[in-house]
Formats: C-alpha cells, structure tokens, sequence
C-alpha cells in the first residue's frame, strides 16, 4: 500500500515536472531515463574541481534549431571527436561540426533512444531505446529485440559494456549478451534478490556490476563470484529518513555511478555514496544539492560527482556543491556555490545548461556535456583568471 | 571414358594444344581425363593435399602452400619446386599469411579454431593459439602490434597480441567472416564474408567489406555490397587507389530454373578505392557462354595493368585489361552486373586451369602467376606476358583418383550445368549452405519458397526438399538436378553415384556451443528438458506429437517425416514440412521453410501463435532462451 502510494506521489511529481518545465514540443513519453554510467569513466580531470574553486563553463546548447534531432535528450555519449544524443526521435551524431540522424530508417531499433554506451576497445556504441538495443558499428546497426533475440524486454533504460559482455537494464527485468557467444543471460526476480524488475540504470566494471532497481534499490553483481547481492533503504519504503547514512537513502533508484570501487546512487528522494563499508546521503536540506529529484549521478572519481536533478546540473568536489542552471525564476543563467560551511555564493556567468531538467551527464576531457530535456548542452570549461 | 566438356572448353583445349603449350609434368587436361577414368576410381579414403593458398617468401625464394586436404604447410623452392619441408598444422587450415618481416607464417585452422606461428627460419611450429570460431584468415600488422584473425562463425575478427596471441578483443564483422587483405602501407585490413549479413525476408542479398583500422584496431567503415551474397578474396593495387574483390550475386529472387534466360548467378567483381569513386562498382566476369563460375582468388599485377581472377567452377583464371576497365566504366553507367556483353569490353583471356582454383600468387618480377588448384592437387603456372599456362606442378600425394574425390570434384564444378553457369557449391558455400532463400521451381514467381538447407551431417537424414519429395540423395542430385537447376545433360550413373558418396560423407564441423566432454551447461540442461518435456508450465500434459523431441528425434534432430507446423502461406503448394536436422542449427539462419524466421528466437515469438510448432507459448522469456541454448549445442 505504502509502496504504491510512493509510486504514484513519484509519478505525479515527475509528471508536475516535466509539465511545468518542459514545453509543449515533447510528446508524451516514457520516464525519461538513462544513465549510461561508465564506472570506469575518469576522463574529467583534476581542473573540473581546482583546488582554487568549482569549475566554471561557458555552455553552447544545441536544439533542433541547430541540427539537434530533438530537443528531448534522454542521453549524451562522449566517443573522442564525436557525440552521440540519444533524442525523442532519433540518434544524433555530432561530428566535424554537424549533426547527423540516425532513425528507424537506419535500422534503429526505435526513434526514443534513453541510454548510450561506448565499447571503448572497439569504438562500437550501443543505443538502448524504447524498441530494442542496437548496436553502431562501423556505421552499420544492428538491432536486438525481445522477439528476435535473448533480450528480456524492448524497453530498454540502460546499458553498460565492459569486455565481451554487454549488460542491460530493460523494464523487465536485466540481461546480459555475450559477444563472444551471442549467449542471453536474463536476470529477474527469479533468479537475483530483484524485488520488482524494473532495472532502470546499469554500471558494469570488471568487478562489480549494479543496477538501480525502480524500487527494489541497487542490486549488485560480483563479477568474481558470480553472486548477487542488494543493497536496500534501511527505512524501507518509508519516505522520513529515520536512519541516515545507515544505508541507501530510497529504494526508488534511478542512476548508479562506480568509479574507485565508490558507488553512487541517485534516486527520486536524494543521492547516496557508499565505499564499500560506510553510506553517506545527499538531500537538499543538508547538502548544495538543488534537487532530491535526481535522474542521473556520474563519478568523476571516488570523491567527485556529478548529478543531474530537475533542478539543475550539479557538482560535488567531496566538499563544496556548485549547481548550474536557468534560473528556476527568471531563467537566467546562475552559478550558485555552496562550500562546505553551508556559505552560498552566487556567481555571475552568462550561459547555463539547455535546461534544468537533466537527464544525462558525459566528460570529454575538461568539457562536459549535458542532456536535458530541452536540448544538449556543451560546458566549455573556462579557465581561472 | 571421358567427360563431355563444353564445346568452348574442349576448343579452348584444341587451341591451347595446337599452340605447343609447353607442360612440365604432364598435361592438366590429360590429367584430368586420367582422373576421370571410372575404372581408376578407389574406393579408398585418401588423404589429398587439396592446396587452397600460397604465399612467397620476400626474397621470392620459397614457395609456402597452404594444404587444406592435409593440413600441412608445405614449402618448396620457389624456383624448382622441389619440397624443402612439410610442417603438420591444425585442422583444415583455410588461409595464411607471413608476418611483414616476413620472420613468422601464421596459419588460421577452421576445425581446430586455432592459429598455427611457424618460425620461417627453422621452419618449426612455435606456437598454437586459440581464438574464435572457424578462424579463415589472419594477418600480423606493420607495428607486430596485433594479429587480426577472422572468425567465420562467430562472425567478428580477433585482435590477439602478437606476441602472446592472447586475445584481447573481438570486432564485429559481417556474417562468414572469412578473408582479410591487408592494404599496401599496411594501415588497413578488408575483410570479406562468405555468408549474407542478415536481411529481411526476400530481400537482396547484401554483404559488406569491413574495413579496420589497424592502428587503432577498431572497424571504421563497412563498404556495403548490394545483391552480392558471398564474397572472397580481395586484392589492393601497389597504389593503393584500386581494391577488387571476388563476389557472388545470387538471382535468388526469381526462379531458378531459368538458366538459360541468364543465370542463377553473376559471377562478378566488387571495385573500390579512389580509382572508382565512393561507392563500389560490381562489373560481371561471365560472357555468354564462357561464364567464370564461383570467382574466388583475385590479384593485381605489380604495374596495376591486369587483374587475374580465379573460378572455382570453370576451372580457369579470367584476365582483365585494368585500362579497358577504366575505360569500361568511364564509358558506362552501372548498374551492368548482369550484362553477359560488358565483360568482352575487358577480359582479355580466360585460361583454363585445374580443378578447383583458388589462391593466387605472383612471382616477384611480376611474369608468373602461380594458382593453387585444390582439387587436382596442381599448382598451374601462368606466364603473364602470353597468358597461358606453362607448366603445371603436381604436389606430392596419392595419385589415384578416389571415389569421394571425384564426387567432390564433381560438387564444385560448374561444367555439368546450362553453358557451365553453376555447380553444387554455388549454393552450398564450402559445402555447407548459402544463407539464401530461393525460389526454385517454374511455378510462378514468389511460389514455394525455400531456405537453403546446409549440407553437413545429410547422411540419415532424408527425405530431402522441404516438401520430403526426393527419397534420397541420388534422386535429389540426379533427376531433380538435371531438371530444375542444370538445365542441361545429367551426371553418369557412376558420376552420380561418387557425388552421393561425397555428400554421404560430409562430417558436421564442430559444435562450439556444446563444452568440452559434451557436459551441457546449466542453461543448455535447462532448456534440454524443456526440449523433451511432457508437461507444460501449468503442469498440463502436451500431447506427444507436440513436444519438441517428438519431430526432432534422433541423433540428427529429425524424425525424417513432414509434418504441419502452422507455418503454410497462400504461395505454399502444400503444408506438410520435412522436419529439418538440427545439426549445427545455430549457424543456418533464417528459419523455417521459407525462411520468415530471421532468428531462432522468432520460430517461437513470431510465428507459432497457436504452438502448432511445439508447445511453447506458455514458457517465460528466459526459458525460451534455455530452449535456444540447448538447440545450439546440437
């Protein structure tokens, strides 16, 4: 009972959300989820959290107006040169200075692409969407559906390579594809301690894999062992927070990040940081977080993470917060810093990110690129005067 | 007794006779006749050398041979011919090649799925390394950074060390992954397929080129190849600017008894690189009457003025004049594949040479061309200044003629057919399957169409066609053969009979989905009881003849009978099915009889709505993954 409440406060509020913040371009569609989360990701360096101060960009925003397939951007994947968009309708690949469209057409499993990953060893991206997984491969796709293949299910919210095995977070349930075998392995509460199987957000390293479950909190895999294992809301479904830092802050996950052997969890009632013996939550009432509302968490390391909230874009250097976004007043571009006495500052910049509804984060070196839901936004690091 | 040649074949050999042809060690074409000699024939199973690629050494004084028959390297004088020493390597080796200091001679093994090192200085294997399925060519890069191996069931190329051959990652390739080429400043690789990339139902063929990046070691394009279904060897011009491959275009789409309103086949080559523009080019080989069966080995003169291709089903070796060629396509807008009067525009020889050619090499100087003939046993020399054979080199070996060889001689020959147009292998690459769906019979277009069914492990599994109509193989190859695909005289009582034994004899190649000690994983055990259950998911029972293990009984996966599995459409003239053999079920995509099935998976997803096709609709998705996991394994 206590639980299906919880799940219709959550979806009334996403749907007030993206109701108010979203114009009226983007049709209905799925809750917007991503979350590639390359744990192995670490390619934002050191200068995004100078010792002398948050990081500051310049943002460059792409729309439709500049080529964009859609402004509704589930997903953002940095490959060296080139950025691949997953939109509302169809795979943008930002090249050389243009955009070019991926569709159905190309053999695009669906035109709603909501996750993005790299195989770094071969370049090959792979696209979740809600129609399937494909795979971009030397500018071929290829497309896996619950029909043609082992996949679990064609709504597909994440995915995550890491060696031969492609891991993917479907709405029923996981599953694992073995390239060298071709082999499906399939994930459910049959076989995991998953206590609802709507996997919405993968992470898979060598080590470990995890999973944000949309209300079954994060399950783990070792990769070691072959065991799962799960990490729940020691409040159970109760939405006070009776034992912080004891523990995953809700089970409503929505983003995993695990970079260091330090995982980060995002979910729709605060974040969570977990080392492997201690929990540290982020709420808003007690951190620079904008929003407890967030919809992707990325680690630049075991200390630093990003975190994309309905309320903005946001970093966390182990101290001090800086959010970045339109204002939610005026929508003029705001910088705010919040140190780690709680002192806040605001910082005079000229542009923000497309908009505060965030749903996907990547690093291309000192850059950063932003998914929101109302276009794809470059943060151009800037450097301290 | 002699075989019926073709008339342009026997006057090919009354020219080349009447010009003194000089021959070495006997005459080709005497040979032959010997070979065909019925009296000849034992019923041994002889151990043939089958030579299938070649290689020179970079001081152009050793001769590597890459036997298939064998499973040897044999090396000999360049010069002389004479063996210097034979090196055991792993199983059907299908192709090889030396690293560019030319130190080491790497050797893919198809069967084994490993890739022989052999040290050219000492001439010992050093080395055995495992890698992917069915490995068709390797090739070491410039840097010695990385081996790429191509994997042609996995369908992917290997990145090994090259150092250690450890595997370090895979690439996905095109389906039948099979030949690589590396570019001449060693930067790329081009890769070939022996089987279509996956295409919806009734669709043309498309295969690819994969192109990688050897610095990186990742794919950067894929050049596609519309309405070609099998590719083979490729070759890059010392420039750099001109790449041609090998290609087979398949007619699937209409009927195939209509060879002689143009052929069931273009036999063509694939041109690309800056000399021809951003999209591949398809020019035809054959000509009326003298077509250029199953193109495989290709090579490009040192001074790019000539390409020289090989065709496994004529027997011959077809010149191309490269500036009549350019002025050919200057001249023309594609498409003319199919245009049996193009090729006179540049073929400037068709030389006739042994039975099976395949791989090509040529001499440093550029003046001699050597061509592997792999099922005669021969390596034929071409003067490239005359164009014509002067000698041909036998390899050592049994010098009888076999039963089961002469059938396989006859299996990939092409001279049997309408004008020789096509062979059994046409179809059946390698003597497997083609991937293809066919519309085979003069029954109006688009009726009764079929999935080609691979040919491995046949033996006990008749009756054959989809429709169970031929009681056995020498009814399916003979008669039916004769009328609805060679168009033309049939095979002698004897000659068929050879070609029975040879398709009796065909092994299934390895399974690589069942584990060593045919112990069946978790998965696998799961989906076999499924595969024999009498019971549903709701403890109901199934009736016997519903249950997978009912049709699909025996060693082979067939009960031999038809049988109506729901799956009859109005361009159908019957619905009862030959139940299929399962060997090796998880290469032969598509599925089902006409093919609508892209994957295994959609036998059961798609189209058995009403489990006429088994009981199978009441199983979870990941149960009907463990089904799928245990047809691989047979």
């Amino acid at each position: 009972m206590k639980r299906n409440t919880t799940l219709a406060i959550v979806a009334a509020a996403f749907l007030a959300v993206t109701a108010l913040n979203v114009n009226a371009a983007p049709p209905p569609t799925p809750t917007p989820r991503s979350a590639s989360a390359n744990a192995n990701t670490k390619v934002a360096t050191a200068r995004l959290a100078t010792p002398q101060g948050s990081p500051r960009f310049r943002f460059e925003n792409f729309t439709t107006a500049n080529g964009l397939p859609d402004d509704h951007v589930y997903s953002v994947l940095v490959d060296g040169d080139r950025i691949w968009a997953g939109t509302d309708n169809g795979l943008g690949l930002y090249e050389n200075g243009k955009w070019k469209t991926f569709t159905t057409k190309d053999g695009l499993a669906h035109r709603a692409v909501l996750s993005l990953a790299l195989d770094k060893r071969t370049g090959d991206v792979w696209a979740g969407t809600m129609g399937g997984l494909s795979r971009i491969s030397g500018g071929r796709i290829d497309t896996y559906t619950q029909l043609n293949s082992g996949l679990s299910n064609d709504v597909v919210y994440g995915v995550s390579v890491e060696n031969e095995n492609v891991w993917v977070a479907t709405a029923a349930g996981a599953s694992r594809l073995d390239l060298n075998t071709g082999e499906w392995s399939l994930y459910n509460e049959r076989n995991t301690p998953m206590a609802e199987i709507w996997t919405y957000a993968v992470a898979a390293t060598p080590t470990k894999v995890y999973y944000a479950v949309w209300g079954s909190g994060v399950l783990e895999y070792n990769q070691q062992t072959k065991v799962w294992d799960k990490y729940d809301d020691p409040d159970g479904e109760n939405e006070m927070v009776l034992f912080k830092d004891q523990g995953l802050i809700h089970e409503i996950t929505t983003s995993v990040s695990y970079v260091d052997q330090v995982l980060w969890v995002a979910t729709y009632f605060g974040d969570s940081r977990y080392d492997g013996r201690y929990w540290h939550n982020f709420l808003t009432k007690d951190s620079g977080l904008p929003s407890n509302f967030t919809n992707v968490v990325k680690a630049v390391d075991a200390n630093r993470a990003w975190f994309g909230t309905d309320k903005g874009l946001a970093y966390y250097d182990g101290a001090n917060w800086a959010v970045y976004r339109p204002s939610l007043t005026t929508g003029k571009p705001e910088m705010t810093i919040r140190d780690a006495q709680g002192r806040i500052t605001q910082v005079p910049v000229n542009t923000a990110p497309a908009h505060n509804y965030i749903l996907n984060i990547d690093f291309q070196g000192n850059d950063i690129w932003v998914a929101t839901a109302k276009g794809l936004s470059h943060g151009i690091l800037q450097q301290e005067k | 007794m002699t075989l019926r040649l073709p008339s342009t074949r026997a006057s090919e050999v009354a020219a080349a006779v009447a010009l003194g042809v000089s021959v070495v060690i006997g005459s080709l074409w005497n040979g032959r006749r010997a070979h065909a000699g019925v009296n000849d024939r034992s019923g041994e199973v002889l151990t043939y050398a089958s030579p299938v690629e070649m290689l020179l050494s970079p001081d152009g004084k050793r001769l590597y041979v890459l036997c298939q028959g064998s499973d040897q390297v044999r090396v000999l004088n360049a010069a002389s011919f004479e063996s210097i020493k034979t090196i055991s390597v792993g199983h059907i080796p299908r192709g090889f090649s030396l690293s560019p200091d030319g130190a080491r001679l790497f050797v893919a093994n198809t069967w084994d799925d490993t890739v022989s090192v052999i040290d050219t200085t000492s001439l010992e294997l050093v080395a055995t390394w495992p890698v992917g399925a069915e490995p068709t060519s390797v090739v070491e890069d410039r840097e010695g950074k990385h081996i790429f191996v191509a994997n042609r069931i996995s369908n992917d190329v290997a990145v090994l060390n090259a150092q250690t051959g450890e595997e370090e990652k895979r690439l996905a390739a095109g389906r039948g992954a099979s030949y690589l080429t590396p570019s001449p400043d060693g930067k790329r690789l081009y890769l070939t397929h022996v089987y279509p990339n996956p295409a919806p139902q009734r669709a043309a063929p498309e295969s690819e080129i994969t192109v990688i990046d050897t610095a990186r070691a990742t794919v950067i394009e894929r050049i596609p190849l519309r309405n070609i279904a099998h590719a083979f060897h490729v070759a890059i011009s010392a420039d750099g600017r001109l790449g041609v491959g090998a290609a087979l275009h398949p007619k699937n789409l209409i009927p195939l008894a209509h060879l002689e309103h143009g052929g069931a086949f273009a036999d063509t080559l694939m041109l690309f690189g800056s000399d021809i523009g951003d999209k591949p080019v398809e020019i035809p080989l054959d000509e009326l009457e003298r077509y250029a069966a199953r193109p495989f080995g290709v090579a490009i003169s040192p001074d790019k003025s000539h390409i020289y291709v090989t065709s496994g089903g004529s027997e011959i070796v077809t010149v191309i004049d490269v500036a009549r060629l350019m002025r050919f396509l200057r001249a023309h807008k594609p498409p003319f594949a199919q245009d049996l009067s193009a090729s006179s525009n540049y073929v400037v020889a068709r030389i006739p040479v042994g039975q099976d050619p395949r791989g090509v090499a040529f001499s440093v100087d550029g003046h001699s061309l050597l061509v592997a003939n792999r099922l005669d046993d021969t390596i034929s020399v071409i003067d490239t200044r005359v164009n014509r054979v002067t000698s041909t080199i036998p390899l050592e070996g049994p010098k009888r003629l076999s039963v089961l060889r002469h059938g396989e001689q006859t299996f990939y020959t092409a001279r049997y057919s309408f004008q020789g147009q096509i062979g059994c292998a046409n179809c059946h690459i390698d003597s497997t399957f083609d991937g293809l769906t066919w519309d085979l019979e003069p029954d109006g277009f688009g009726r009764d169409i079929v999935d080609n069914k691979n040919l491995e492990d046949i033996k006990g599994t008749e009756p054959f066609k989809w429709n169970g109509g031929n009681p056995d193989i020498p009814t399916e190859c003979g008669p039916r053969t004769e009328k609805y695909f060679w168009r033309s005289e049939n095979y002698d009582d004897l000659t068929l009979t050879d070609l029975a034994t040879y398709l009796r004899s065909l092994p299934p190649r390895p399974n690589r989905w069942r584990q060593p000690g045919s112990e069946l994983t978790p998965a696998q055990e799961r989906g076999r009881a499924i595969f024999s259950r009498a019971t549903d998911s709701f403890g109901k029972p199934i009736a016997e003849t519903n249950r997978c293990v009912y049709c699909h009984s025996g060693p082979q996966g067939t009960s031999q009978r038809s049988f109506d599995v729901g799956t009859e459409r109005l361009t159908d003239n019957a619905g009862l099915f030959d139940t299929p053999q399962l060997t090796n079920i998880a290469l032969t995509a598509p599925y089902l009889h006409d093919a609508r099935a892209a994957t295994l998976e959609e036998i059961w997803t798609k189209f058995n709505p009403d489990d006429r096709h088994g009981r199978t609709n009441d199983l979870k998705k990941d149960e009907l993954n463990d089904l799928i996991q245990y047809l691989r394994t047979r």
